[in-house]
């Protein structure tokens, strides 16, 4: 059983998914029951399959890439076949094997116009391969065809299912990741050739970077590529501007794994490529970073305050919440990053219930107008309440989830790693913190507008509006009971996280200074590029590294 | 010693039959089909493109034979090569050849055409691009290519009552004269220079002719040039729109990747086998073509309402992207080699997809008789098998992984990437740009085919035929099996033209 999970079980978790889309296609589209239990045994696998991992992962070496497989794939580019997860990805991908059988309950009485739930499932299905294998692939040429793989899948569902503007909002979100995507692919192919590294494998680039010394200036552009390409995904402002049109249009089950996954492919990135291939330049380019992260923190919620439409308003939040992600990785200190591996999964179960309740009220009320909503507490009581707690969730509310992404990372910004500026952070920090204000500020008024009150006339009467049902109960309540149990015992992700995280970042982003003589600072090497010098100290023991 | 001189100027040269069954096979089956159609009349007709593909799956068994037996065979004093450059594109053009007789099957039966000279001017035109692959020799280049083009345009001009197919075959004709004079003549300033028409000859003249000879860089400007028309690369593309929509679609087919694919390989063994020693004259010539091509096919791509059009201008793109490694090929040999594998990749994808997305557009046009991008809409409602196979190529035209495209691009970005010079990285970013211009006008015309409705809610099924169905399947294998597993096409197309050349 154990030798069986170590060579084959990621390769069974990514590509089973494709095995139930073979099956499908066989399947006349009249039998629609008969996708559904496909796709959603399919689905139920995977999970299951995961959880295996979960039980056999040692979770006494995050830092170990586990259940690893490394075979040669493609022999002239010198591309490998390698798999492996470590506590960073392993939260992930959990996140991911969850969302999707949830999905797949909750649109099984209803598929959005024009229906068609074989072609719905399959896209799912193709979906759940491309984030599963984003998250086990440890080389980059793998990587990017995974992080690629999601994108066609979700076009068709936004183009194809979505809203009245549906093909504008498809369109702008296939260019902006494509964009991205293409440069990032340049920089991955300079960082190959600069470096001369054996293979594309993350660790092969990594030793590369580290022994042959690529020039500082291409260093820093082969990161702006990186930026550009995991950035738009996050999305990280200016990059934003697809996230509401996609998240809009699209439907509810479309967003859900949007906001719930796909957003995390950027972030996942910075994390698991950017920042250990390439510290020194993470280390330039942090300020920056961190300062597209406050504007995102305070635009986003500024945005939200501004929305008419309830889905634009999560949608805005989102890129609010993804700026206190990326204010976490920014920092480059264990602390941060930790706080965004939570802040992303999270932030997937806490949006991921809003739009399943956005979508909820749309077909209740066939509108997500603020203005004409009101009363769901009165009209639907139960949803009402799980609308009132995931809105508890997402503001940060401590004993919640949500507070251990926010938190956390605001307080990291307190001292960022050695080399990077820590001033400018502090100022980064109480910038974030006023954005959390701003966050219970929309957020509630939301909820006031939305949930409080007595219903309209317009509705008042409409027999439509009916309180939770089956399979809503029954794909809500996993993700509830997560967020409520994230958050009264965060370990429960910061365990898995935690040593991994801390291997992934080079020793001199986390060296204490303060600690060390002159010969031991002048033995690390690196005291200039990330300004370390006797005595200093980047404020790490603060935080009580 | 003058006796023996004479007696061997009456020998004739000795012939390896080998190295000739594929042509001989081919010429055969072409000879077959004529001598079939006099003998049976109307009663061939049905069996003759039948005939006409199995010509062509039994010329691929002595190229099997000669690609297991594996040495390179040298004829005439080195004019005619097979080795394994040539064994590859040879079965490029072959297998591309199969599914355009594939494709033409009913069209050309249904419009009533005729069939016998039909596949026997399609098989002339293969047989010259099965020599083209194996000519290392001014003459021997110049005999393929009006070989493999004056069937085409005749094939071009197939429909003779329509005014549209006679103004394309006109205009293909006129253009592809042009530029074989063009060419012509900067083949006889090469030859002024060299004093022979073998390609290795000519290598070595320049090697000896010195760094700055006018005339060499103007022979080597003229030839590049000659090819750049029967590419279509921009600005020598005016020609493809016109052609492509007039002439019958698995004509249009035929030129966009077989046609297209031979002028590629006279290019390659141009520059490898004669030019080599000069990239300063065609590095930034290749450049120029390259970054021009791309731009301009993308930009016009984009405003066209014919998906036939469309197809025209996405070819000129792609014959951008196709040459792009070649500008920088000659930074070092080790480069040359990987621009020279890089090619023929593109070349091998690029034929699989192109044909794929063309049975899709043929099949559909059957059941509407238009190629207008309108008359695509709805089609997911219903030929759902279609729209998905059309996904499958125009991802694979776009370059998203996990299909064919994306390592033909991703092997381009390579080359460039690997030269590690400023202009490389500056051509990678220029087609990284242009990657996703393309992507609009792709995902538009496959948003119109996923989300839009049927004109006029028609939902008639589109009929299948059994010969376009298995077009398709063999063109979206292929395409799925490239991006899957790229080893299969870097395996075969991991060859040199550089251990005969320099």
């Amino acid at each position: 059983m154990e030798n069986l999970l170590d060579g084959w079980g990621l390769t069974v978790a990514t590509f089973s998914p494709m095995v139930g889309v073979a099956v499908m296609l066989l399947i006349p589209g009249a039998q629609e029951h008969r996708h559904k239990m496909v796709a959603l045994v399919t689905s139920l696998w995977v999970a299951l399959v995961a959880v295996l991992l979960l039980i056999e992962f040692d979770i006494g070496h995050t830092d170990r890439l586990q259940f690893a497989v490394d075979k040669v794939w493609i022999d002239v580019i010198s591309s490998h076949y390698s798999l492996g997860i470590d506590g960073i990805s392993l939260p992930l991908i959990l996140l991911t094997v969850l969302i999707v059988p949830l999905c797949i309950i909750y649109s099984w009485n209803h598929f959005p116009e024009p229906h068609n739930p074989k072609a719905f499932l399959i896209l799912i299905l193709v979906l759940e391969t491309g984030m599963v294998g984003t998250f086990v692939a440890q080389d980059l040429v793998l990587f990017f065809v995974f992080f690629e793989l999601v994108l066609l899948p979700m076009f068709f569902m936004i183009a194809v299912w979505g809203g009245p503007n549906r093909r504008y909002a498809s369109l702008k979100f296939f260019l902006f990741t494509l964009f991205g995507s293409a440069l990032m692919l340049v920089s991955f192919l300079a960082l190959f050739f600069l470096t001369g590294a054996e293979s594309f494998v993350f660790a092969d680039l990594a030793d590369a970077v580290a022994s042959h010394g690529v020039s500082r200036t291409a260093q820093l552009w082969i990161f702006g590529g990186m930026l550009l390409g995991f950035g738009i995904k996050v999305p990280m402002f200016p990059f934003h501007t697809w996230l509401p049109d996609a998240h809009t249009e699209a439907p509810t089950v479309g967003s859900v794994i949007l906001a719930a996954v796909l957003l995390k492919l950027g972030t996942y990135g910075f994390i698991r490529i950017a920042i250990p291939i390439l510290p020194e330049a993470a280390v330039e380019w942090a300020p920056w970073i961190g300062l597209l992260a406050v504007i995102g923190i305070i635009y986003g919620a500024l945005g939200c305050l501004a929305q008419t439409d309830m889905k634009r308003l999560i949608a805005f939040s989102s890129v609010a919440h993804m700026g206190f992600v990326m204010l976490g990785i920014a920092t480059l200190t264990d602390f941060g990053i930790n706080a965004a591996v939570m802040g992303m999964v999270a932030h997937g179960l806490i949006t991921g219930m809003l739009f399943f309740l956005a979508g909820s009220m749309k077909e209740r009320y066939h509108t997500l107008e603020i203005s004409r909503l009101g009363g769901l507490l009165v009209q639907a009581p139960r949803m009402g309440w799980i609308f009132g707690l995931c809105i508890m969730a997402s503001l940060g509310l401590p004993g919640l989830a949500g507070f251990w992404g926010e938190f956390p990372a605001i307080l990291s910004a307190y001292s960022p790693a050695n080399g990077v500026p820590v001033e400018t952070f502090r100022i980064y920090m109480v910038i974030a913190a006023l954005g959390t204000v701003l966050a219970a500020g929309y957020l509630l008024w939301l909820l006031q507008r939305a949930a409080f009150g007595t219903p309209s006339d317009e509705f008042a009467d409409d027999p439509n509006i009916t309180d939770t049902t089956r399979d809503e109960w029954i794909a809500w309540v996993p993700m509830l009971v997560l967020i409520v149990a994230i958050g009264v015992y965060p370990n429960l992700v910061f365990r898995l996280s935690d040593g991994a995280v801390d291997a992934s970042l080079h020793q001199c982003l986390k060296v204490d200074a303060s600690e060390l003589t002159a010969a031991q600072v002048e033995a690390l090497g690196c005291a200039d590029v990330y300004k370390i010098s006797v005595g200093t100290s980047a404020g790490h023991a603060v935080v009580g590294g | 010693m003058s006796v023996e001189l004479l007696t061997l100027a009456f020998e004739r040269p000795p012939i390896d039959w080998h190295a000739f069954a594929p042509e001989i096979t081919l010429l055969c089956a072409g000879a077959l089909i004529t001598l079939v159609d006099i003998v049976f009349l109307e009663k061939a007709r049905p069996y003759t493109a039948a005939l006409a593909g199995l010509g062509v799956l039994a010329t691929l068994i002595p190229i099997l034979t000669l690609a297991l037996d594996g040495a390179d065979r040298t004829m005439f004093g080195g004019a005619y090569v097979v080795d394994d450059f040539a064994l590859i594109t040879k079965a490029i053009f072959l297998l591309s050849g199969y599914v355009v007789i594939l494709l033409s099957t009913n069209y050309v039966a249904e419009g009533d055409y005729w069939e016998n000279e039909y596949y026997g001017l399609l098989l002339a035109s293969l047989m010259g691009m099965v020599m083209m692959a194996s000519s290392r020799d001014l003459i021997s280049i110049f005999v393929a290519l009006e070989l493999l083009s004056i069937p085409a345009y005749l094939m071009v001009a197939w429909r003779k009552r329509d005014l549209r197919s006679n103004e394309a075959g006109l205009k293909y004709y006129l253009m592809g004269v042009f530029a074989s004079a063009v060419m012509l003549y900067g083949m006889s300033l090469l030859f002024g220079v060299a004093g022979s028409t073998q390609l290795t000859h000519i290598a070595d003249a320049l090697v000896d002719a010195g760094p700055s000879v006018a005339v060499i860089t103007m022979g080597i400007v003229f030839v590049v040039a000659g090819f750049a028309f029967k590419v279509s690369a921009a600005p020598f593309h005016t020609w493809a729109p016109d052609v492509y929509v007039g002439a019958p679609t698995p004509v249009t087919a035929f030129l966009a990747v077989a046609s297209k694919a031979a002028g590629f390989v006279a290019l390659l063994q141009l520059i490898y086998v004669g030019f080599y020693s000069r990239p300063e004259v065609f590095e930034p010539l290749i450049w120029i073509l390259a970054a021009v091509s791309m731009t301009v096919g993308n930009l016009i791509a984009l405003r066209q309402t014919n998906l036939v059009r469309l197809m025209a201008y996405s070819g000129v793109a792609q014959t951008g992207f196709i040459i792009a490694p070649l500008a920088v090929a000659g930074h070092s040999g080790a480069i040359g080699d990987q621009a020279l594998s890089a090619v023929l990749t593109y070349l091998a994808v690029y034929a699989a997809m192109n044909l794929g997305a063309f049975a899709v557009i043929i099949t559909l046009a059957r059941r509407s008789g238009s190629a207008e991008i309108e008359s695509f809409s709805g089609a997911f409602h219903y030929a759902p098998a279609m729209t998905v196979a059309m996904t499958i190529f125009f991802g694979s035209l776009a370059g998203i992984p996990p299909l064919g495209g994306w390592f033909a691009k991703f092997e381009v970005f390579r080359v460039l990437a690997t030269a590690g010079e400023p202009w490389g990285y500056a051509l990678a970013v220029i087609a990284a740009v242009n990657a996703v211009i393309a992507l609009y006008y792709y995902a538009a015309v496959l948003l119109k085919m996923w989300a839009e409705d049927a004109p006029e809610g028609d939902h008639r099924p589109v009929p299948f035929t059994p010969s376009l169905t298995s077009a398709l399947v063999i063109c979206g294998g292929v395409t799925l099996l490239f991006g899957v597993v790229p080893q299969v096409v870097a395996r075969f197309t991991d060859v040199s033209l550089l251990a005969l050349g320099g």
